[in-house]
């Protein structure tokens, strides 16, 4: 039926368009539709006008829906709402001037920018105040070009397109505001009757009487807009070399002071001392990670939203001398691990030992370097939470409720909310859980659910009634207002982290019911609750204090100190709300000068190539499946942080792995890091050459001082991703150096030019070593091989992190370098699309069969690998005669044996390598050789 | 850059004496000082008035139509084109995909200045394509192709190898 109604829509469109009719799709709300709309009525064109969706798609080439569009008769769609009116205009003979092209092509470039991101802070943050700074600068424009060409329209003493198009563009503005009073010739214009007349009916249609708010909707759908100050990310498709900054001759000077300032004078940090406790007169931080609920093997979203983030910043953190306590633990109760339980035949607590292991082990993996990774099924987490529930209760913040719960008859028990499903009350959304919708997003009371359904036995439940204890969130509401102002606006509150705390308090709190009618939890040690157990929600966060204090008996120095303690919590986004709302009030109401959070850092989604990743319906690649797939550990972690969801969703994708491994390690990093050290190793002898630095090296200096300071400073805002950046801007401009340079051939040269080719050796070698600092946060096994390489001094890693950022020549004439060899493989196309099929596909069909048990996965991926021929011992054997022929072919290349000769031991590598494939699991098709560099 | 483009357009386009422009602002926005009035200001609006200039109208499309698809394009380039971010130019690259792929030129059947504006600002992305993307993206790169050989036009651009036979054959979208 669907597709017969797309085809009967087509033939109505083409039927129109041999007609020589003309079609105009718009939609309520969209500020560019007041544009053609007023065009219509100026023009008195006949056209038919059709009322669309914001989000349908009438354009068919356009992947993003976009309107207005105008269908012409020839069959061609324009899309531009400028190109629609200038053309409206013409077919009434009214060709458009020179002069008016200019005032068209300044709207779209420079007035469009500044107004979407006024009406974005306007219509959807509510700040109004915001608009005239915003379009100061394109209103001074208008003000000064229409008060010199002293005309009363723009283009002379007629309208023309022009008028309309920046007339309609302002209207939501200038006729809700008082932005054009100061500017009297804007006035003047605007208020001109010809054009108003018919932009006020337009306005009329399109915004329906409701000003900017007519709007929202429509605002809603954009991407927020870039404001002035974000755009310092260069603009990617502008070439490197034509936009690289202008440096002037005191940075460079600067910077190579700096440079030759050395390592000696910087102490060297200790080595970590557990217990890891505040100290006086430091940056004390403590980072936590969401705990990871225990009876799933997390995703990768669930990877790089919170250990994978939090570690990178720790391990800056602790590279930047801060004093850093990093702890994460598993969550373990609540009845999904009953269930499961149930399922796999065991006890909640040994189904809890398990998967706590499997987490470990991941995290192992993945090398998060956790000061203590511990779990909330324990003594402490007791004793804390009962302790907090005591206190709250003694200020009475608690409020006693009788609740109406699901219960299953069939299954004989309480069923806790994801274990119901039914229609969405909200968005009829078939599939909605009982605590929450995965399509609106709103929360919902499992109890207003229509048709709701047991998840185990899809029996319908029944309602019964049960007494309750309640958190009084609106007694709280005041302090955690108070607090929250503070805290957003002294600490790093990521932007969405505030929006979604907003729109909480914006909605009015209600208080929230604290117990359960379940066993496997906390005990509520109150006797009149007896038999009932702490909401995890309630109970989880306070893991962070329990694991806390498992790690040392002195926990209060770290959570019972405001003053002396910054508290990073790192989630995804849906984890917001209990960390900016919920879990504050339970402490602020405990009034025990609780530690609260002072930088809420949460991630977007990471999507699963074009799906979503879903912990109930098992869709993605799991932590334990990474190790299998043969690609490092250090490769997946620049993958996950390269596309980490910062500002908005991102997703990951095999085939853009595979490039981004290929592009920016292979062929820009690892080429940079590699070609220094071997023009060390070759041209040199292994010892670092003498370097007079001349003019070009203090700017490159410069230059990558620049990018470091970029570095430190976003991620001193723990903007991880945009910071990764600059680690590759500094190998971009270092290969640059190089191949300008071309100390390769300036080694052949006299006295000059050799000197020169080691400088620029010294020089580069010198940057790798940078690099490898830079890099410790993200790949700390690449980072740590960088340093073996060139044996680069330990106190490199403490020295250049320090301040704004220092970048000096830690490895000075002379030093001994270690043997370099390549950094990266390869991922060939053949052995990503295979990695692709086993994981991803494979994983759709195990998903559809065993919906409840996402853990069944891997394991079926596991077998997969073995029955592959894989052989990690042979591997190892392999490598090494792989390492060793290689070495023979290079040898024999550099001493020009015979062409012969090289031949047959090249054909031998390559059969030891397509072996070496085969041993680890990998595809042993050869992939077409990219050329070679230099 | 748009300083430069503009040179290659008046190249191409045969104008005896070459024009000495200025720029505006720090997006260095190209101005161009006019004998018969005030200043001309913008790559797209000094660009037509070349045209016209060089008495080439049929650049700028032969009818009502083919102006307004002409005067999309070039607006698209300096409004969504230039400054894109990363994530951008994959959406872009597959839209201009699936809308070249029935056509010859920008504007249809004939070439226009939105060939040469497209041109020139997609000659980044372009570049920083792997062959498989290329592949991936094969009508824009048929497009660039013939543009970049129509005579007359690359001047200040390298050339980019676009591969004429297949060496990916898997589908990855």
């Amino acid at each position: 039926k669907h597709s017969a109604d797309h085809f009967s829509k087509l033939q109505s469109l083409s039927i129109s368009s041999i007609n020589g009719q003309m079609k105009l799709f718009v939609s309520e709300g969209n500020p560019h539709c007041l544009k053609v709309l007023a065009a219509l009525e100026v023009t008195g064109v006949q056209c038919d006008v059709q009322y669309v969706n914001h989000e349908e798609r009438v354009v068919p080439f356009l992947s993003r829906p976009a309107l207005p569009a105008l269908l012409l008769p020839s069959g061609l769609h324009l899309f531009s709402s400028n190109a629609i009116c200038r053309y409206l205009f013409e077919i009434v003979g009214q060709d458009s001037s020179e002069r008016c092209n200019q005032w068209l092509e300044w709207e779209a470039t420079d007035l469009q920018p500044a107004l979407l991101q006024a009406l974005h802070m306007a219509v959807l943050h509510g700040k109004g105040s915001e608009v005239s700074k915003v379009l100061q600068g394109p209103l001074n424009y208008l003000e000064q070009s229409l008060s010199k060409g002293n005309t009363p329209y723009l283009t002379g003493e007629a309208v023309s397109v022009a008028d309309v198009v920046l007339w309609a563009a302002l209207y939501p503005v200038l006729s809700d505001s008082s932005l054009a009073c100061e500017r009297t010739s804007v006035k003047a214009w605007f208020d001109r009757g010809a054009v108003l007349h018919s932009c006020e009916s337009a306005a009329q249609k399109v915004l329906q009487g409701k000003g900017l708010q007519g709007m929202k909707s429509y605002m809603q759908r954009q991407p927020a807009p870039q404001s002035s100050q974000s755009r310092d990310t260069q603009p990617c498709n502008s070439n490197p070399a034509e936009v690289s900054r202008a440096v002037s001759e005191e940075e460079m000077e600067a910077a190579a002071l700096t440079w030759s300032k050395g390592l000696n004078s910087c102490p060297l940090a200790a080595d970590r001392q557990h217990p890891i406790l505040p100290h006086e007169g430091k940056r004390n931080l403590l980072v936590t990670s969401a705990l990871p609920y225990v009876n799933n093997v997390p995703h990768l979203g669930n990877i790089i939203g919170c250990v994978l983030s939090a570690d990178v910043f720790s391990r800056y953190g602790r590279l930047r001398g801060w004093n850093l306590l990093f702890v994460c633990g598993t969550d373990e109760y609540g009845t999904a691990t009953e269930n499961k339980a149930r399922e796999e035949g065991l006890t909640p607590q040994q189904i809890c030992d398990k998967y706590h292991a499997i987490h470990s082990s991941i995290y192992k993996w993945f090398q998060i370097d956790f000061d203590f990774f511990g779990r909330t099924t324990t003594e402490k987490q007791t004793e804390i939470a009962q302790d907090i529930f005591w206190r709250i209760h003694k200020h009475g913040f608690l409020i006693e409720d009788t609740v109406e719960q699901l219960r299953c008859e069939k299954c004989q028990r309480f069923l806790a909310d994801r274990f119901v499903e039914g229609i969405c009350p909200h968005c009829s959304y078939p599939e909605a859980r009982g605590d929450q919708c995965d399509k609106c997003g709103r929360l919902i009371n499992a109890v207003e659910l229509r048709e709701p359904q047991c998840k185990v036995c899809r029996q319908t439940p029944v309602v019964r009634s049960s007494k309750h204890l309640f958190l009084d969130l609106p007694k709280l509401e005041p302090q955690l207002e108070q607090w929250l102002e503070k805290s957003t606006s002294t600490g790093d509150w990521t932007a969405n982290a505030k929006q979604i705390t907003r729109s909480w308090l914006r909605d009015g709190l209600k208080p929230r019911c604290i117990t359960r009618d379940l066993r496997w939890g906390t005990p509520v040690p109150h006797p009149d609750f007896k038999e009932k157990v702490f909401y995890v929600w309630f109970d989880a966060p306070i893991g962070y204090l329990s694991i806390t204090a498992n790690y040392t008996d002195k926990w209060e120095k770290w959570w019972k100190n405001p003053h002396q303690v910054e508290l990073y919590n790192f989630m995804a986004k849906d984890n917001v709300p209990f960390h900016s709302v919920v879990f504050p009030c339970s402490l602020l109401g405990a009034q025990d000068n609780y530690t609260l959070v002072s930088h809420l850092i949460a991630t977007e989604y990471l999507n699963y190539e074009d799906t979503k990743f879903s912990k109930s319906r098992g869709v993605g690649v799991f932590g334990d499946m990474a190790k299998d797939t043969g690609i490092p550990s250090d490769v997946w972690r620049f993958y996950l942080l390269y596309v980490r969801p910062e500002g908005q969703d991102s997703a990951f994708s095999w085939a853009d792995m595979a490039l981004k491994n290929n592009s920016e390690l292979l062929n820009n990093l690892g080429n940079f890091i590699n070609r220094a050290g071997m023009f060390v190793t070759k041209f040199f002898e292994g010892c670092v050459p003498a370097m007079e630095l001349q003019q070009e090296d203090k700017k490159l200096l410069a230059l990558v001082g620049w990018e470091l300071q970029q570095y430190i400073q976003l991620m001193d805002k723990v903007k991880i991703r945009d910071a990764l950046r600059h680690i590759l801007n500094i190998s971009r401009h270092g290969n640059q150096y190089i191949q300008v340079n071309e100390p390769w051939k300036k080694i052949k040269g006299g006295d000059t030019e050799r000197q020169r080719a080691g400088t620029v050796t010294g020089v580069s070698v010198n940057i790798a070593c940078l690099l490898s600092v830079m890099l410790l946060p993200y790949m700390p096994t690449v980072s740590q091989t960088i340093r073996d390489q060139l044996n680069a001094p330990q106190s490199c890693v403490n020295t250049m992190l320090q301040g704004t950022g220092t970048f000096v020549c830690s490895l000075s004439a002379g030093h001994r370098i270690g043997t370099v060899s390549p950094l990266f493989q390869k991922l060939e196309v053949d052995q990503i699309e295979a990695l692709k099929k086993r994981f991803g596909g494979q994983q759709t069909t195990a998903q559809r069969a065993s919906s409840t048990q996402p853990a069944a996965v891997p394991a079926a991926a596991a077998e997969v690998a073995t029955s592959n021929g894989v052989d990690p011992e042979k591997a190892k054997q392999l490598t090494q005669a792989v390492t060793e022929q290689g070495e023979k072919v290079r040898a024999l290349k550099a001493q020009k044996a015979e062409k012969a000769v090289i031949t047959a031991e090249v054909a031998k590598l390559l059969d030891l390598k397509k072996q070496l494939a085969l041993a680890e699991g990998k595809s042993s098709e050869p992939a077409p050789q990219k050329g070679k560099r230099k | 850059m748009a300083l430069r483009e503009l040179s290659s357009l008046e190249k191409y386009l045969g104008l005896k004496k070459p024009n000495k422009y200025s720029t505006q602002g720090d997006k260095k926005i190209p101005v161009l000082q006019n004998n018969n009035g005030p200043p001309l200001v913008g790559m797209v609006t000094i660009a037509c008035h070349l045209v016209k200039e060089a008495k080439r109208p049929n650049l700028l499309g032969d009818c009502a139509e083919s102006r307004a698809v002409v005067q999309q394009w070039l607006e698209y380039r300096v409004s969504k084109l230039d400054g894109c971010t990363k994530e951008d130019i994959k959406t872009i690259l597959k839209d201009l995909n699936l809308y070249l792929q029935d056509k010859v030129y920008m504007a249809g059947n004939q070439f226009t200045l939105a060939d040469t504006f497209m041109y020139y600002g997609i000659h980044p992305l372009i570049v920083d394509l792997a062959i498989q993307d290329k592949e991936q993206y094969v009508n824009v790169t048929r497009w660039f192709d013939h543009i970049q050989h129509y005579p007359g036009i690359r001047h200040h651009l390298p050339p980019v190898v676009v591969p004429r036979n297949r060496l990916y054959t898997s589908k990855h979208h």
